[in-house]
């Protein structure tokens, strides 16, 4: 099991890398979070359809907590209740979304994501508009913990938020509503031949798809305590997409291997070009699509199979 | 006595509850350490990056300035700048590694309201002094308290109320006034300030219309349509940056300044690139009194050199936040240099710097401050009226009046919002005589 | 209420006429190329900033009307080829999201370099609109540069677009190789050189767009960003590649906006979204959209 092998790997890495820098603690958490978000666009990309508006279920997440927080003192719940709220949504959206194809899902996507980036801030008296809502941070288990303790276990959630979506989604891949799924991008009108609602397949798809990102969406929160409209703009939603890319959509360690080096060089870029970063990401992404169309994980397979044919 | 005692206690228990593991390094030694560094965050993309980069340049001109005088207390400088237009997720990771992987000292945040609100309670778990060099918002202090957060300026509710009362000092006879602000926190918030306030000083005056654009609007020829239809008395605009210069300029054309009177409180900014094509009469504020022509201040060196440096060098005026940046450097000296003095030539820890910020004065650029105990810092608000002289092209400002922030700000331990509902005729009464301008 | 109602009419259309110059090249090249062009709101900045440095040398108030659309000829005749030939091209063979990203790419370091070239300090001039000087309608002035000038050119552009898509035989092979590129190259159209054209002249209308736009606002950072989400809804409530479609959708958004201004202030963002999902909700191809054939 090759997969399994490289998350252990993976994780390992991602450990020792928040163990040797704190700081790299909180982005791996927003990276982990971020990757989950992708992992939902990786299986409409595998359906040939692109979400240019999945922002808004990561919005969706972490809004839920910034509004239960008052009422809920508990990380397990609070995620719970992102995850609902974003499958509620998506589930609302995804009925409609789910009849179009191509650029009228993506365009369908980006209206409802930037029509709740405006209610957000619109409705200032509920949202505090752009200012924010702070969350106030809650206890894991009943147990207050406090800065970098807080952060560790936020880290290690991730991780098992990761490790159990992966698991789950490379099961549904290899499941018959995967494999229509992917039929769906190739042939559409043989899959109904085939008496599969194409329509169906993908509305499934979009529901656990917007589930993922509000887990992603609900373990940002909890590690910036703070949620801002800005989490819905339709640059973040792009981003997201190109994550996807980056990281490449032939397996289910793509999204977060993307979503990693994403982060990574962002942050590196800002720091080293504060005032060109955003010119830096364009390249790498310029980079992944004229010359690594598969993304990092085809990189690394070509890499594997290089290196086969030489042992 | 009581409080240093009692603040010592807080601190030793604070140090021995955190694990050492999770402090920085600089967090535990106290030698004099080899430079001061400083994490910025300033907007150096996007639309607010018109107040983000002059405050940056400001930055690096003054820190320059007080390197070739030895630095802090013999110590040199260095300044990490960052850009927080990608948001708060992106600049909390930033802060993070700034305290923990640059190791710097003090923290500058930020411009934006949502940034301070989010790096505030960053900052307490980091232990980081955190000086918020120029965000509005009232509610930080207001809604919670920072043990390392000070802010170096005013805040949005003297920055409204001081143009208000000078609106009504002028011209007591106004009937009707509309808004045109910004549809984010701020517009609202200095909206609210605006109505409560005006609400309590002069019941009567209504609001014809109350106009708020999408953040960023490139056009606002429907809005000056209304509002040329309306014919309110006043039309009051909290407005920046691109879109103040946008909106200012179609309603040149479209004659509005005929029939309204405007109300600015943030157009110093943007009188050298409007130019005279606003005309006399606008009533214009400037966050603060931060202006190169300040009427007590204009001939000191201080203020002069700055001017003259800053324009050598980036070509135009300095505005408001590079005051606010040069507000937030010489706080940061001024407490140094008195809490080494206090420590006996020691240089001092993370809290003696936070305690010392506390109730500082400190001088700047256009004259003297103080920070609060609660860490809300305390200027005077200059409002003034444009005028057209030949000596510049662009207006400048003619019966200034320098509000006191007695007159204007909130006391300690209360809400802006709730307060602006004591204001009465009598504060308008009490507003200093305008000065006018000499070339 | 009469006046009213005419003035919102007035404001709407000096609205939707900048709305429509922005969205009909959007809407163009992905009626030929089918891909949707992120990088189109760069190039409409690109376009404005340009168009504010040429009619700044310009001098006189009339040189500088004419500055306007030099730039936007020179920004098209620069950025259209480079980007198509330079990128596009090579791509036209893969999936589409990589088409999507690729000028999701571009967008992004367009960001920066117009920031690079202009700076941050807010960009305005507006000599064009002070040739024109003013017109009073019902008492309310406006310039007659928005309120004439504008819609005018966006009427003789859409004209021009129509007869030369429809009527001239150059038109007539984008149009071609718009409904079907195989067919259209069995019959011996030179296809490449037809995406070519199609981009450069979009790339043109988002930089006339951009230049048209310049004299009357303040160009800032992040100026494209706002333009690119706005065409988007005007291109797909219309049906992509619908050259009137755009037009009538521009006149309902640009009206269904300065409504809002009037009536409903807090709904005025959200209109064009509105209007696109109730829209798409009864016309699944967009208002002018044609019924696309599943493919076997």
């Amino acid at each position: 099991m090759p997969l399994r092998l490289a998350f252990a790997v993976g994780f390992l890495a991602l450990a020792l890398l928040a163990a040797l820098q704190p700081w790299l603690r909180f982005v791996l958490t927003l990276a982990l979070a971020t990757g989950l978000a992708v992992l939902g666009i990786m299986m409409l990309l595998r359906a040939g359809q692109v979400s240019f508006g999945h922002a808004l279920y990561v919005a969706v997440g972490a809004y839920t907590i910034a509004f239960a927080r008052p009422q809920l003192d508990d990380v397990l719940l609070l995620l719970a209740a992102a995850v609902l709220a974003a499958v509620v949504a998506g589930i609302l959206v995804g009925l409609f979304v789910s009849r179009y194809r191509d650029i009228f899902f993506g365009m369908l996507n980006l209206a409802f994501s930037m029509v709740v980036y405006s209610l957000l801030e619109k409705l200032y008296w509920l949202t505090r508009g752009t200012d924010g809502i702070r969350v106030a941070r809650p206890r894991l288990f009943g147990v207050a913990l406090e800065g970098a303790r807080y952060e560790w276990a936020l880290f290690a959630l991730a991780l098992v938020c990761v490790a159990i979506a992966a698991a789950l989604v490379a099961r549904y891949l290899r499941a018959p509503a995967g494999e229509a799924l992917s039929a769906l991008k190739t042939r559409e009108t043989r899959l109904e031949f085939a008496g599969v609602s194409a329509r169906r397949v993908l509305f499934q798809a979009y529901v656990v798809s917007a589930g993922l990102a509000g887990l992603g969406g609900g373990i940002t929160a909890l590690a910036t305590l703070h949620v801002t409209p800005l989490l819905v703009y339709w640059t973040h939603s792009g981003e997201l997409v190109f994550v996807a890319i980056l990281g490449g959509t032939a397996n289910v360690l793509g999204p977060f291997l993307g979503a990693v080096v994403f982060e990574l060089v962002r942050v590196h870029a800002a720091a080293a070009f504060p005032d060109a970063w955003q010119m830096i990401l364009g390249l790498v992404l310029l980079g992944i699509v004229l010359l690594a169309a598969r993304g990092l994980v085809g990189l690394l397979e070509e890499l594997g199979r290089w290196w086969g044919r030489r042992v | 006595m009581i409080r240093t005692t009692r603040r010592q206690a807080v601190a030793v228990a604070a140090s021995a509850l955190a694990a050492p593991w999770i402090l920085p390094r600089s967090a535990i030694g106290q030698q004099k350490p080899s430079e001061i560094r400083i994490g910025i965050s300033t907007f150096l993309s996007g639309p607010a990056s018109v107040f983000g980069v002059p405050g940056r340049n400001a930055a690096d001109l003054l820190i320059e300035q007080m390197n070739a005088r030895g630095g802090i207390q013999g110590v040199p400088i260095k300044a990490l700048v960052i850009d927080e237009a990608p948001g708060v997720n992106f600049l909390l990771g930033e802060c993070r590694r700034l305290a923990q992987n640059e190791n710097v000292d003090v923290m500058f945040a930020s411009i934006s309201s949502a940034s301070c609100l989010a790096v505030a309670p960053l900052a307490e778990e980091l232990r980081l002094p955190n000086i918020m060099w120029d965000c509005g918002t009232q509610r930080i202090f207001e809604e919670g308290k920072w043990r390392y957060s000070v802010r170096t300026q005013a805040n949005a509710v003297p920055e409204i109320v001081a143009p208000l009362l000078y609106l009504l000092k002028m011209r007591p006879d106004v009937q009707t006034v509309a808004v045109v602000n910004q549809d984010y926190a701020w517009g609202r918030d200095s909206w609210a300030i605006w109505k409560t306030a005006m609400e309590a000083i002069k019941p009567g005056i209504r609001v014809l219309a109350e106009l708020f654009p999408k953040f960023g609007a490139t056009d606002f020829s429907t809005e000056i349509t209304r509002l040329q239809a309306l014919r309110p008395d006043v039309v009051f605009s909290t407005s920046w940056g691109g879109e103040l210069d946008t909106f200012l300029r179609q309603a040149a054309e479209r004659r509005l300044f005929e029939r309204s009177l405007f109300v600015l409180p943030l157009a110093e900014s943007s009188l050298e690139r409007v130019g005279k094509t606003l005309p006399e009469g606008v009533i214009v504020g400037a966050r603060g009194d931060h202006w190169f022509l300040h009427p007590i201040a204009k001939d000191t060196d201080r203020l002069k050199n700055f001017v003259s440096e800053y324009r050598k060098r980036y070509g135009q005026y300095p505005i408001y936040p590079t005051y606010h940046m040069a507000q937030a450097l010489f706080a940061l000296e001024a407490a140094y240099t008195k809490a080494i003095a206090a420590n006996g030539g020691a240089w001092p820890s993370r809290e003696q710097l936070m305690d010392t910020l506390r109730g500082l004065e400190f001088e700047h650029l256009t004259g003297r401050m103080k920070i609060r105990e609660d860490g809300q810092g305390l200027e005077p608000m200059l409002v003034g009226v444009t005028k057209h002289v030949p000596e510049y092209p662009f207006p400048v400002l003619d019966q200034m009046v320098l509000f006191p922030p007695e007159l204007t700000m909130n006391p300690m331990g209360t809400k802006g919002l709730e307060w602006v509902k004591g204001l009465t005729m009598e504060t308008v009464a009490k507003a200093p005589a305008p000065i006018p301008y000499k070339a | 209420m009469e006046l009213l109602l005419l003035l919102a009419l007035l404001d709407g259309l000096a609205y939707a006429a900048q709305l429509f110059m922005v969205a009909v090249g959007l809407t163009l090249v992905f009626g030929v190329l089918k891909i949707l062009n992120v990088a189109h709101g760069s190039l409409f900045a690109i376009g404005a900033y340009s168009a504010s440095t040429l009619a700044a040398l310009a001098g006189t108030p009339w040189l500088s009307l004419l500055a306007l659309a030099l730039a936007a000829l020179a920004v098209g005749a620069i950025a259209g080829p480079s980007i198509e030939r330079g990128l596009l091209a090579r791509i036209y063979d893969k999936e589409q999201v990589l088409q999507l990203l690729l000028t999701f790419a571009l967008f992004m370091i367009l960001e920066d370099v117009q920031k690079l070239v202009w700076g941050v300090q807010p960009v305005f001039e507006d000599a064009p609109v002070r040739a024109l000087g003013p017109v009073v309608v019902g008492g309310i002035v406006y310039t007659a540069y928005q309120l004439i000038l504008l819609p005018g050119l966006a009427v003789v552009c859409l004209l021009f677009l129509v007869w030369f898509l429809r009527r001239t035989v150059t038109g007539r092979m984008i149009l071609a190789v718009a409904h079907d590129r195989e067919a259209a190259e069995a019959i011996g159209i030179d296809s490449r050189r037809i995406y070519l054209l199609a981009f450069t002249i979009g790339a043109g209308l988002a930089a006339l767009g951009g230049a048209l736009a310049a004299p009357t606002t303040s160009l800032v950072p992040g100026v494209g960003v706002q333009t690119i989400v706005l065409s988007f809804a005007v291109v797909a409530t219309a049906g992509l590649g619908q050259i009137e479609g755009a037009a009538a959708t521009a006149l309902l958004v640009g009206l269904g906006r300065s409504f809002a201004v009037y009536f409903a202030p807090e709904l005025e963002v959200v209109v064009p979204y509105l209007l696109m999902v109730i829209v798409l909700v009864l016309r699944p191809s967009g208002l002018f959209g044609g019924r696309e054939l599943r493919r076997i």
